[in-house]
């Protein structure tokens, strides 16, 4: 006669411990690495940029949870996923006293509904959907995106204190390539006004100090990685510093005159290198994957920036280069252990 | 200073939830009342029952008998009374034959084996074969191969180096840390027998960083001897699997599908020389074993010596338990057997006891995956779980199959990263169970 064996304890497959950080906690990781940026553009260009970056979160969340509600799915509001696509859709518009606020919350609402959920919700996503928002909006007000840019507005107060002299309200992208005279570049902002961010631009994109502090931190904690930021930053690099020189009253410019460093500290380099591409939902999982995927963004970034109708072609790099995924994936596989090479990358 | 070696794809750093036994001295655990001694305790076929009701045995006595090439003896650890022969649950099969023994008598050694062998280097290959099949040694590290058939190398393999698997890389687990701390001696005379039962020159022992003392003392019982490497390894999960570890001490891949023979190595666990030394020089049977009991809800943890047949409840009766248990496991944290009774004998192949609280065990409700990649970062086989476990979840078995299935050694590794807490590792083992049911049917049919 056999026992019966009953007992309340816990049966399930091994492992039995688990990491702590959970999907919702690298969310809100990445956002808290982004609010320096955003309280520094709130201080540097006044507080409607606080209130077009609530407004984009609030619209987020909300249409978050319209959506999981109406399709009976478990409510993901506060999972972060939302807020952070919020916050980067912020991060995406001008720093501009004119933006009206249904431009923001119209980007929101597409990044949410139409970007993410209408492919499957959270994972499923082949765009990034903050980017895809901005792009929707920058094509549907295309004078509310790229007009109007704001100086500074705390400009004299910090530039006393401090010693910047920084003014301008042509984004350094625009004379960088539009300016054709010696004296209009001449007007281009420092290497430290772009480092500390006292230069016209997008809401996240002001200061590539606190970017980049940003992303070292979250790359520290695991929750990015370093390949694609570095991959796309050294290609901007080097691209810029080959085919970017300036040219001056007509002139073709000569090869290795460009100025690398200024490329990638202006303009949303910094901030897609670190923040956007590398969203975990809309890039290659493979370290080689991203590697290319790095260098894909870096070599659409520069392409645009000189000699595309844009100034500015980061979002659009990175949008590219999410359609690219499922290829870069399907080429670039890992080698499996014990298998010889050939048959491994099959 | 120098990296140290390791395995060089994926794997990981369990974090530390303060659970370490790794400086507990090896203690005797209490005798039990009962031992629940199953006849099947190993990879391979049952052992016969050789005694019956009411028998009186010694102890080491035999009490099952091999039953084939792939089967070894089963001894008992204490002397009694055989009360009863049924059908109870093992760690890690449902239901075996399993002789139950009221524990009853003196300490005296059965007859049997009441004698001292002189000298082992006497002794034949044949001879030391037959011992480790008659004192039922299997390996020790979890999965429990009789050692009369892994150190029976088949002809046309040759083995050239053994390597001494001394990692323990499970977190929380620490007998074999222990077992080198305090019978260093013993087990180099255990590897010395190994070494020549294969023939070779060249032996590797395999320890972590962290494991100072164990590291130490291995050096003195070692220094001066030809052909013993001490390796010390970076701390790093899972480097205890065989392959993993074959990679890390000696460079050398084995192919998939493939053994470590098929590289020229063999790879035995540390507390299996323990025993071999014991079996052979001190003609003692593998009938006890240390391991660790721990966990968020155990009063007294540490590293026991435990007669083979003792149920947890006796032992956890011991090391007392808090509150009522959330999960018992067998084994350690990344891979051991969750139980649903408190019943189960420790068996030859235990090396730890975890018991978890409710809350340190509550099963994690799973979201969608988010592509980070970090399963595919972590995988030590080069796998890509996340796409693995979806195949499984959509039937689609041989596409599985052909993208590494089987390779998986079940580390646990991508359970244990994935953010949205998918249940990566537990979907593998579904495909590759569901893998082998149609083997055997194709095989019935």
């Amino acid at each position: 006669m056999a026992d019966t064996f009953t007992s309340d304890l816990i049966v399930s497959a091994a492992p039995h411990i688990r990491t702590r950080l959970s999907m919702p906690r690298a969310m809100w990781f990445v956002s808290a690495a982004l609010l320096p940026s955003i309280a520094w553009a709130g201080f540097v260009f006044g507080v409607y940029v606080i209130l077009v970056t609530a407004v984009a979160i609030f619209a987020a969340m909300l249409t978050e949870l319209c959506i999981t509600c109406a399709l009976k799915r478990p409510v993901t509001m506060l999972d972060g996923s939302a807020f952070l696509t919020g916050l980067l859709v912020a991060c995406n518009m001008p720093a501009a006293g004119v933006l009206p606020l249904y431009v923001p919350i119209t980007a929101s609402v597409f990044a949410i509904a139409v970007a993410k959920h209408a492919f499957g919700g959270i994972g499923q996503n082949w765009i990034n959907p903050a980017l895809a928002g901005r792009i929707f909006v920058f094509f549907a007000w295309l004078p509310a995106m790229t007009g109007g840019w704001a100086v500074p507005a705390n400009f004299d107060a910090v530039s006393s204190a401090t010693g910047f002299d920084a003014l301008s309200t042509a984004t350094p992208l625009n004379i960088l390539k539009f300016g054709t005279l010696a004296a209009e570049h001449s007007a281009l902002p420092s290497y430290s006004d772009l480092f500390f961010g006292f230069v016209p631009g997008c809401i996240g994109e002001v200061s590539a100090l606190l970017l980049i502090a940003g992303g070292l931190v979250l790359i520290a904690l695991k929750i990015v990685n370093w390949e694609i930021p570095l991959a796309y930053i050294a290609t901007a690099a080097l691209l810029s510093w080959v085919f970017g020189g300036l040219a001056v009253s007509g002139q073709v410019p000569a090869f290795f005159s460009g100025d690398p460093l200024y490329h990638i500290l202006s303009g949303g380099i910094m901030l897609g290198a670190f923040f956007m591409a590398t969203d975990w939902v809309t890039t290659p999982m493979t370290f080689k994957g991203r590697i290319l995927f790095g260098i894909g963004c870096g070599i659409i970034t520069i392409l645009i920036r000189l000699t595309g109708h844009n100034v500015e072609g980061v979002s659009f790099a990175i949008v590219l280069m999410n359609i690219t995924v499922p290829l870069i994936e399907k080429l670039f596989r890992r080698r499996r252990f014990g298998v010889s090479g050939e048959k491994g990358a099959a | 200073m120098a990296r140290l070696q390791t395995f060089p794809m994926g794997g990981l750093h369990p974090r530390n939830i303060g659970l370490d036994t790794m400086s507990l001295p090896i203690r005797n655990a209490f005798v039990p009342h009962f031992l629940y001694i199953p006849m099947l305790q190993n990879i391979g076929a049952p052992a016969l029952p050789a005694v019956s009701v009411g028998d009186i045995v010694h102890k080491g006595d035999v009490v099952g008998i091999s039953s084939g090439r792939m089967s070894v003896n089963v001894h008992t650890a204490l002397p009694g009374k055989v009360i009863d022969i049924r059908e109870h649950i093992t760690p890690s099969v449902d239901r075996v034959q399993t002789v139950v023994i009221e524990v009853d008598g003196d300490f005296h050694l059965g007859k049997a084996i009441d004698v001292k062998r002189a000298s082992w280097e006497g002794l034949s290959k044949e001879h030391i074969l037959a011992i480790m099949q008659e004192s039922g040694l299997v390996g020790m590290g979890g999965a429990a191969f009789p050692l009369h058939v892994k150190y029976n190398v088949p002809p046309g393999k040759r083995v050239d180096t053994l390597v001494i698997n001394a990692v323990e890389c499970e977190p929380f687990l620490s007998a074999d840390n222990r077992i080198v701390i305090e019978h260093a001696e013993e087990i180099f005379i255990g590897i010395s027998i190994a070494m020549r039962l294969l023939g070779v020159s060249h032996c590797v022992i395999g320890l972590e960083a962290d494991m100072h003392q164990a590291i130490e003392r291995m050096r003195e019982v070692t220094l001066g001897k030809k052909g013993i490497e001490i390796l010390v390894l970076e701390v790093k999960y899972p480097q205890g699997s065989e392959k993993q570890l074959l990679k890390a001490a000696l460079g050398r891949e084995v192919p998939s599908g493939g053994l470590p023979a098929d590289v020229g190595a063999l790879v035995s666990n540390v507390s299996s020389m323990l025993a071999l030394k014991e079996a052979v020089v001190d003609a003692k049977p593998f009938y006890e074993r240390v391991l660790t009991v721990t966990g968020d809800l155990v009063q007294k943890p540490g590293n026991y010596k435990v007669c083979i047949g003792t149920r947890i409840s006796d032992l956890l009766d011991e090391c007392g338990v808090r509150q009522a248990p959330g999960k018992i496991v067998i084994g350690g944290p990344m891979m051991g057997l969750a139980q649903y009774s408190d019943q189960v004998p420790i068996t030859k192949g235990t090396s730890g006891v975890l018991v978890l609280s409710k809350k340190k065990a509550a099963i994690y409700r799973h979201t969608p995956c988010v592509r980070c990649g970090k399963c595919i970062a972590v995988c030590c086989m080069g796998l890509e779980p996340a796409r693995l476990t979806t195949d499984i979840e959509l039937g689609q078995d041989a596409h599985a199959k052909s993208e590494g299935l089987l390779d998986c050694i079940e580390c646990g590794c991508c359970s244990y990263i994935c953010p949205s807490g998918r249940h990566l590792a537990q979907g593998i083992k579904l495909g590759k169970l569901r893998h082998l049911a149609r083997m055997k049917e194709e095989r019935g049919g």
